[in-house]
């Protein structure tokens, strides 16, 4: 009698075993099977599509010749490749110079920013300070200031400073530290266990030195994250040059295209803007492909609490 | 100079061992004063913030409270600023064109927000499935947040173009007319709320890292006591995400009080057809930079920052019901 129900019961004990598993499995964050996430999948396909179609509508648009671009129903893939539409962008404006003052700019914002926020942040996570999380109250009441409030005194201070039409407005702040990079390297240092830093301390290391020998190489993730939205946001940044860089010498790129269009007011060349366009976003395209790992981590794994 | 100066101040200071101050041995001492590692701490750790004081008192205080005093005069940006009382205040509350500016913003702000909000966190979910590909979903949803705001506005512009822009080309196709949305005063704000969308990806990405932060035991949980896929959401998901989704809500709301570059492209630093575009920082930029009263602008910019402050205080008021802290606790 028994060795009949027996096969049974551990059959079912079997079988919830099984779904256990499983729970685990998806708890643990492995795969499910492919059918399960078909649906999931059909979902984030679609998204996919409709978030890369500005970058293939520009691209595509920016090798297309005049006629074509005026044809329909549109080419999905441009009849005839017109690279040409690159060269005449780049020499409808000076596109070096604003290159290279971009690139500056960006650099400039992008090292300074990591170097000072990294060592703000580390005070604020790893250095046990009286009125430390009082003061980092008044960091987070910043992140909700708007900057228009500023705007006005500080082109006055720049200008009674000589120093509009240079690049330094759109820099030196940067060195000031920023309230989310702030947050941001606070949480993922946090992380780092107190005891290991401790340890050094006893063994008569330096503050400066743990921070560069032992948090910085720790935190790079989350240095990469820094840097990518350090990066995006200086070179991107519109607002700023078009208040601050009146020359053609000192312009950059994102007032570039602009330029570019007012110049063509009547008649556009379109595919030639989108040529430009997609030659502005490029290096930022390829910093994300390159660092898109690190920054994804940096910051996921510094939780948000 | 200057260099070696700061070397020999600043930097043994911090590497000085506390050997030299002398722990203070009662208790009492101990409670009123600092103990020494105390001391050491306070100077090494404000020595590491000085840039960002610094840059608070600079780049901050100094300003907000010029602006304040500068929205009481009348200032060209040449000539020194002459006291006129609340006379910029006055005249903004009866400027036509403020009322404008600010009914645009405003309604930006009621759809852009909420909308930006759901776009992010479907992404942020469709960024976290477990799914082998899942790095491919992060980046492309990410990449359109790398466009800049003016370029993705001339993408727009193309798009949108009536003669031969796609929209209308599919519009035609459907025997629909022809549409010049950006030519629309209500069609360019929906042009442009639609186009912000494409940005999604930051806030995204803050939803990604608080939907990892949620323990998994807690869904195992919930499993093992039936709970469907949308329970689940309703019961854990969205409750554990409050406090990311204020966070979002607030930079959110900054952000649409704040919207420029868009409208400055796609109007061509109009804001026409009638005003539509016309966003209050918009007038508060042609104000400042157009016409040359900084004074009049900065009255602008401290009821943009008051209004802005207020928002806040109502949602961080008003998040007290429903914003959960209690993941570490759950």
């Amino acid at each position: 009698m028994t060795s009949t129900f027996t096969p049974k019961t551990s059959l079912s004990s079997l079988q919830v075993s099984q779904d256990r598993d499983e729970l685990n499995r998806r708890a643990d964050g492995t795969r499910r099977p492919w059918y399960s996430t078909l649906a999931a999948r059909a979902v984030m396909v679609a998204l996919s599509v409709l978030f890369l179609l500005p970058l293939y509508w520009m691209s595509v648009s920016s090798l297309k010749s005049d006629e074509e671009l005026a044809q329909f129903p549109p080419t999905l893939i441009p009849e005839t490749w017109e690279f040409g539409n690159y060269v005449d962008a780049v020499l409808a404006m000076p596109f070096l110079t604003f290159f290279a003052n971009s690139a500056i700019i960006t650099t400039s914002v992008v090292v300074l920013s990591v170097l000072s926020n990294f060592v703000i942040a580390y005070s604020f996570a790893c250095i046990d300070w009286p009125g430390r999380d009082k003061l980092f109250y008044v960091v987070i009441a910043t992140l909700f200031l708007p900057f228009p409030v500023t705007l006005i005194p500080m082109f006055d201070m720049w200008a009674r400073l000589g120093l509009v039409n240079t690049l330094f407005p759109l820099i030196i702040p940067a060195a000031f530290g920023s309230a989310f990079y702030i947050f941001l390297l606070r949480q993922f240092l946090k992380q780092i266990p107190q005891d290991m830093l401790n340890a050094a301390r006893v063994d008569g290391a330096s503050e400066w030195t743990i921070v560069w020998r032992l948090a910085l190489p720790t935190s790079r993730p989350a240095l990469v994250t820094v840097a990518i939205f350090a990066a995006v946001a200086a070179w991107n940044d519109f607002m700023g040059p078009l208040i601050y860089l009146q020359d053609e010498s000192v312009q950059t790129l994102s007032i570039g295209l602009q330029t570019f269009r007012s110049v063509n007011a009547q008649d556009v060349s379109f595919n030639q803007l989108m040529a430009a366009s997609f030659l502005v976003i490029l290096p930022l395209l390829l910093l994300f492909f390159i660092f898109q790992r690190y920054f994804i981590r940096g910051i996921t794994i510094g939780g948000f609490k | 100079m200057s260099a070696t100066g700061l070397s020999s101040t600043s930097a043994p200071s911090i590497a000085e061992p506390p050997s030299t101050a002398t722990e203070p041995a009662s208790g009492r001492r101990r409670r009123r004063g600092m103990t020494a590692t105390n001391k050491r701490n306070l100077r090494t750790g404000l020595l590491f913030i000085s840039p960002w004081i610094v840059g608070v008192l600079v780049f901050i205080l100094y300003p907000v409270t010029y602006s304040i005093v500068l929205s009481f005069t009348r200032y060209s940006g040449m000539d020194a600023p002459t006291w006129v009382g609340v006379q910029n205040y006055i005249t903004a509350f009866t400027d036509p064109l403020v009322a404008k500016a600010t009914s645009n913003t405003i309604f930006f702000a009621l759809i852009a927000v909420p909308l930006g909000l759901l776009v992010a966190l479907t992404l942020a979910i469709a960024m976290n499935q477990n799914v082998r590909e899942v790095a491919l979903y992060r980046t492309i949803f990410y990449a359109p947040s790398l466009i800049p705001a003016f370029a993705m506005s001339f993408i727009f512009i193309v798009f949108l173009n009536p003669q031969f822009g796609l929209f209308n080309q599919v519009l035609n196709l459907f025997g629909g007319p022809n549409i010049n949305l950006l030519g629309d005063p209500t069609g360019v704000k929906i042009a442009i709320i639609l186009m912000a969308q494409f940005g999604a990806g930051n806030a995204a990405l803050i939803f990604l890292a608080g939907l990892r932060n949620i323990p998994k035991t807690i869904y195992e949980a919930a499993r093992v006591d039936g709970a469907g896929p949308g329970r689940q959401f309703v019961a854990i998901t969205f409750p554990l995400l409050t406090p990311v989704l204020l966070f979002n809500l607030i930079t959110g709301v900054s952000g649409a009080l704040q919207v420029f570059t868009e409208a400055y492209i796609v109007t061509n630093g109009t804001g026409d057809p009638d005003a539509g575009a016309l966003f209050y920082m918009m007038y508060l930029y042609k104000t400042a930079f157009g016409f040359a009263e900084l004074g009049y602008a900065s009255a602008l910019a401290v009821l943009l920052f008051l209004a802005g402050l207020a928002l806040a205080l109502m949602i961080f008021w008003l998040s007290r019901r429903f914003v959960n802290y209690d993941v570490e606790a759950a």
